[in-house]
């Protein structure tokens, strides 16, 4: 069914954000996150970028110090995911204006605001930047 | 907004600067106790406060820490009448908790109310909460509203298209609830929709209405072509829906998924207008130099390759279908060779192409060798997917290469999938021979007992193999460092067969015997007893006896006459006896008879499944091709082991095992000998500049970057800073564990000694006695090294539903020692949390700490017991439904045959009732659980499965505690859903008493490589 979860991990493996759309407990996240993060953090550019682990298949991309992982099932088409990280990080980039790692880091509810605009229940939900940000701005507006 | 949160900057700002776990845990640990005063004493708290602290919640709860005690504040400001703290309540309700948790309940009128309300950003907060977490009461009370909001005209497309999402969710989890009759009009309806955000979220929910009713939907394909069409010419794409000049390719995409849901399409119109859009698609993708561009006009490509393979097109297009994969698997961009390979595997579903892909097996052998393990798995399953008896001979000498310098997590694949093939189409029986040996002498480790089996049993079954065998086995026994199955083999085959060599140079029953007894000294008890067999029948084929032979062996035997393992011992004097008889000797040593020949448990299972499905043709004609003259046994069976239905319809599986998973049969024994230092290494220290820099919008793994770097996209145009693609090369090696530890875990969980955790230095196995509500647990930390590994540290971390007790652990584990430690549990209420072991040594000059989930799950508490449908029923009835009685339709299911599945039910200690249900497609089963909290309680369990689907099925699970209903349902499905290889525990290889010797091969079915494959599958 889609994307099971969309990790934000910089490239000393501390997870920066975490979003999952299939319950995990606890300890099966940290599980989890820690054998992803020692998986994929440790190929090269050279190499491909997907992962099969476990049942999911992991397709990353590497922006300067962070990386963007998202978990799929079997059944989604690799390149369109790979490039929807992409897109996310285009629609970051255009609310916080070049974004890096910190930004991320201190305004994760703002993170979490756009990433819940993009993909819903493991689906992608929109892809026009225009739209994912028309909220969060009106919401910045009001307050 | 964000930034007026002043005290949630200063502690992420704090827990940045902890120097290390330790210094975070404690800075975590004062913060919560801060939230949880501040908590408990609401009422000075305003708005602002509470959404400040759920907000640290999160983020604490990200860093992996349990903040369970502050889930009601999170769900309580859903009721807050603010936007700003409403919408914090519903995402952080929506990341904290999972559809079952009880708080959920006491919003499902808040959220009604929200949903039906006037004002629209609550409405889709609303929608996107429940869309993501909603369970049943929520679709009981909300489904009719959220359609009747996903059809309004007066509705906006931002709340429709959430109402399209949230539909799903609650159509997916409850399809009883959920009323869809006549929906497809609707749907058809829906998409005519113009906007593109309505659009992509009503095809997804459409694929899941489809998934379960194709039938219904006919209609809606005409609907989807043309959808289609107006994205591939780009007719009246808004500018914000195209992505580097494609119109949403995400759409693109998901609306050819969604074509691939319907059998085949009818209409000759709609046909021809999409034959003309796939044929525009395939003809008219090139390569640009824009990565992203070129990913997203590929991703376009890919699904559009897998529509035509769906809608099996003429052959002209297929043909060139296969062309531009082979185009693409030859290419140097990674992730497009990844993709050529994958979808090639699927190819091979299409008969007209095999031959075609058969052009390309230079190429994919090549991607055998390529340095990325993503690539090399692909190219193996493909190698594997396109042997036949053609080319089986190529193929899997390459495997046997490969095998050479494949890294370990691939090895067991490796040796498994060579064997299979080698068994399957060999051209002759003596290269068959010739693989195994080799197999064996390059992977022994990895070579299953029942693998050299069924190599005795060819033998044994051919005459005319016997002589070649015996002489094989004769040169490998000559080689230094053998691996001891090769020890096995070898002496089994020299002592049935040695005596037909014996005109050969090197092979008179002295030299035999001298040959085999050199490895005596070093080879563990269950190989002993095969050796002293062989002696036997070496002494029994030298006629006349030669005095000075049968001397020695004689010895041998009186040496053994008082050995510790019985087994042995009574060999040794059993065989000894025999040896002074004589005549008697001859018949009760005279050569093993020929095995019968069986039918494998594998060509069963195939057979099942066939008969399930109707439509199979490809795989009946494929596999009726496929035979071969190498077995007697198993010539039936698909090439492709993944169950047949899974290649007819890929798209529809949803969870194909992509991580194989091991077989579990492999002794303690070799355990040890599996040591090896993990290449991939932890990531480098931290170097702050990192975090300062935009992120590098280029995406990264393409080789294309390299000549792309200096492109921007619009948003962020040539900033050379913000293309910092740092190597890795600074990364300090550091221990890593040699096995699979989640792996291990889930093996464990069904069985009660095994091993737990090992790296180069340490191994740690658990053994395991359950009764009741007690567990005694012993850990076996044994040191692999030459000198002591110092400072051992074992924390247990259990979860609050048990106690546990650790025995001391001493502080040194001596030089190749093994230290026990036992530990007790009683376990006081259900649930499906375990208890962690916090493990740490020193050796030399580092620090190796792990953390490993013990396996004291839920059902090892579990007593399984039949019951009568006199006990069974009334109780049954008696319970009436939620919280004490739970049914959930599953779905994405290993497809499992009833027997696997009871076989499955019976490593989780519920016992399989059977016949109570008169439906055979159904199971029951019952089991009683112990607490030291309650009385033992009886557990029910109901599986109902769709012999058409092995992928859903429902399940019923009732007791008289709703946690324990609960938490028993969810572990049911975690082990369904995700199922860790069980292998069937075969009795390990029945040492054979020596009057009547049991042929290796004659053993349960389960012990044929068949069995083993259906397991690895």
């Amino acid at each position: 069914m889609g994307i099971r979860f969309v990790l934000m991990v910089n490239k000393q493996g501390q997870t920066r954000l975490a979003q999952y759309y299939e319950y995990l407990t606890l300890e099966e996240r940290r599980a989890l996150e820690g054998e992803i993060v020692r998986k994929c953090l440790a190929r090269t550019e050279q190499q491909c970028s997907f992962v099969e682990h476990r049942n999911y298949k992991i397709i990353y991309r590497r922006y300067a110090s962070l990386f963007f992982l998202v978990g799929v099932d079997n059944d989604e088409n690799e390149l369109a995911i790979l490039e929807f990280i992409h897109l996310l990080v285009e629609t970051m980039d255009k609310h916080f204006g070049n974004v890096c790692e910190l930004d991320i880091m201190f305004h994760l509810e703002k993170a979490h605001f756009i990433l819940e605009e993009m993909v819903m229940n493991g689906c992608i939900i929109e892809t026009s930047k225009n739209n994912i940000l028309t909220p969060i701005q009106l919401m910045e507006k009001a307050s | 907004m964000a930034s007026s949160m002043r005290g949630l900057s200063v502690f992420i700002s704090d827990i940045r600067n902890c120097q290390n776990k330790e210094l975070e845990r404690l800075r975590v640990d004062k913060e919560l106790g801060h939230i949880r005063t501040r908590f408990k004493h609401e009422k000075g708290l305003t708005p602002y406060e509470k959404k400040k602290y759920v907000w640290k919640m999160l983020y604490i709860y990200m860093l992996g820490y349990d903040v369970d005690f502050g889930h009601m504040e999170a769900v309580s400001l859903i009721s807050a009448p603010k936007y700003p703290e409403k919408q914090v309540g519903y995402i952080v309700t929506s990341c904290l908790l999972n559809e079952n948790h009880d708080f959920l309940r006491m919003v499902v009128n808040t959220v009604r109310n929200d949903i039906v309300g006037r004002n629209e950003t609550f409405q889709c907060l609303a929608l996107t909460m429940v869309g993501n977490i909603g369970g049943r009461e929520f679709a009981e009370s909300l489904a009719p509203d959220v359609q009747k909001l996903l059809i309004s005209s007066s509705c906006r497309p931002l709340v429709r298209k959430k109402a399209a999402l949230c539909l799903l969710r609650l159509f997916r989890k409850n399809p009883d609830v959920v009323n869809v009759d006549g929906w497809s009009d609707r749907m058809a309806q829906l998409l005519d929709e113009r906007d593109l955000g309505v659009l992509t979220s009503s095809m997804s929910l459409l694929v899941a209405l489809v998934s379960n009713n194709g039938d219904a939907y006919w209609n809606c394909v005409s609907k989807c072509v043309k959808i289609l069409e107006r994205l591939a010419r780009n007719i009246d794409i808004p500018q914000e829906y195209t992505y580097y000049g494609i119109p949403s390719p995400w759409l693109q995409v998901k609306t050819m998924r969604a074509l691939q849901y319907f059998p085949t399409i009818e209409d000759p119109n709609t046909r021809r207008s999409l034959f003309e859009v796939l044929q525009r698609i395939l003809m008219g993708t090139d390569v640009v130099k824009n990565v992203n561009k070129n990913n997203a006009s590929h991703a376009v490509l890919f699904e559009a390759l897998a529509l035509v393979m769906h809608l099996d097109a003429e052959k002209e297009m297929m043909s060139q279908c296969v062309a531009l994969l082979g185009k693409f698997i030859s290419v140097r961009e990674p992730n497009i060779r990844y993709l050529g390979l994958e979808n090639m595997t699927r190819m091979l579903m299409v008969t007209d192409v095999q031959d075609i892909i058969k052009r390309h097996q230079a190429q994919i052998i090549t991607s055998l060798k390529d340095p990325d393990i993503s690539i090399r798995r692909r190219s193996l399953d493909l190698l594997y997917g396109m042997c036949d008896i053609t080319n089986a001979k190529d193929i899997v000498e390459e495997l046997l290469q490969y095998l050479s310098t494949a890294e370990f997590a691939m090895r067991e694949e490796l040796a498994l999938k060579a064997a299979i093939l080698a068994e399957k189409f060999a051209p002759d029986l003596s290269w068959y021979v010739d693989v195994i040996l080799q197999l064996i002498d390059k992977a022994g480790d990895f070579v299953s007992d029942d693998i050299w089996y069924r190599v005795v049993q060819f033998v044994t079954n051919n005459e005319d193999l016997q002589p070649y065998a015996a002489a094989k086995a004769r040169v490998y026994l000559d080689k230094p460092a053998l691996h001891e199955t090769m020890v096995k083999v070898g002496a089994y085959l020299l002592g049935e067969y040695g005596h037909l060599l014996v005109r050969r140079p090197g092979c008179s029953p002295k030299e035999l015997f001298a040959v085999i007894n050199e490895k005596l000294p070093t080879v563990s008890p269950p190989t002993v007893a095969i050796l002293l067999s062989s002696y036997a029948k070496m002494l029994l084929h030298t006629q006349p006896a030669e005095p000075e032979l049968q001397e020695q062996i004689w010895a041998i035997f009186k040496k053994y006459e008082s050995y510790v393992d019985c087994e042995i011992q009574q060999r040794a004097v059993e065989y000894f006896a025999l040896s002074q008889k004589g005549a008697a000797l001859m018949d009760v040593l005279a050569e093993m008879p020929k095995f019968p020949e069986r039918q494998s448990a594998l060509l069963r299972k195939a057979e099942d499944i066939e008969a399930d499905t109707a439509e199979q043709s490809a795989i009946k004609l494929r596999s009726q091709q496929q035979t071969s003259n190498a077995l007697v046994v198993t010539d039936q069976i698909p090439v492709n082991g993944s169950p047949p239905v899974g290649q007819l319809k890929l798209v529809k599986i949803p969870s194909q095992n992509m991580e194989t998973s091991s077989f579990e049969q492999r002794r303690t024994e070799t355990y040890g000998a599996v040591n090896k230092v993990d290449p991939e290494s932890s990531p480098s220290v931290d170097l702050l500049g990192d975090l300062l820099e935009p992120l590098a919008i280029e995406g990264p793994p393409s080789v294309l970057t390299a000549t792309e770097k200096g492109q921007g996209l619009e948003a962020n145009p040539n900033s050379p800073g913000a293309l910092v693609l740092a190597s890795f090369s600074d990364q300090p090696n550091t221990v890593q564990p040699t096995i699979n530890i989640a792996e291990r875990f889930s093996a464990l969980c069904l069985k009660d000694s095994g091993v737990l955790y090992e790296d180069p230095n340490i191994q740690i196995g658990i053994k395991a006695e359950w009764k009741t509500f007690h567990g005694r647990l012993v850990l076996f930390l044994g040191n692999k090294n030459v000198s002591p590994l110092i400072s051992v540290q074992a924390l247990i971390l259990p979860p609050r539903h048990l106690k546990m007790e650790l025995s001391l652990v001493p502080d040194t584990i001596p030089p190749r020692a093994q230290v026990q430690c036992p530990l007790d549990v009683v376990n006081i209420q259900a649930s499906r949390d375990v208890p962690v072991l916090d493990f740490g040594y020193k050796f030399g000059t580092s620090m190796v700490n792990v953390k490993l989930r013990l396996p004291t799950t839920l059902n090892k508490f579990l007593q399984p017991m039949t019951v009568t449908a006199e006990e069974f029923f009334p109780y049954w009835k008696s319970i009436p439904g939620p919280p004490l009685k739970l049914q959930e339709v599953v779905r994405g299911v290993k497809p499992l045959s009833l027997p696997e599945m009871a076989n499955l039910f019976g490593s989780l200690h519920l016992g399989i009732s059977q016949g109570l249900d008169l439906n055979p497609n159904n199971l029951v089963a019952s089991t009683t659980f112990y607490s030291d909290n309650s009385r033992a309680l009886l557990c029910l369990v109901r599986v109902e499965t769709d012999p058409s689907d092995r992928t859903q099925l429902r399940l019923t699970v009732a007791s008289g505690d709703p946690i324990l209903t609960l938490e028993l349902k969810e572990l049911l499905k975690e082990h369904m859903i995700s199922i860790p290889s069980i292998t069937p525990t075969a009795p390990q290889g029945p040492m054979p008493t020596p009057l009547q010797l049991d042929p290796p091969g004659a053993l349960s079915i389960a012990d044929d490589p068949g069995a083993l494959l259906a397991a690895l599958l």
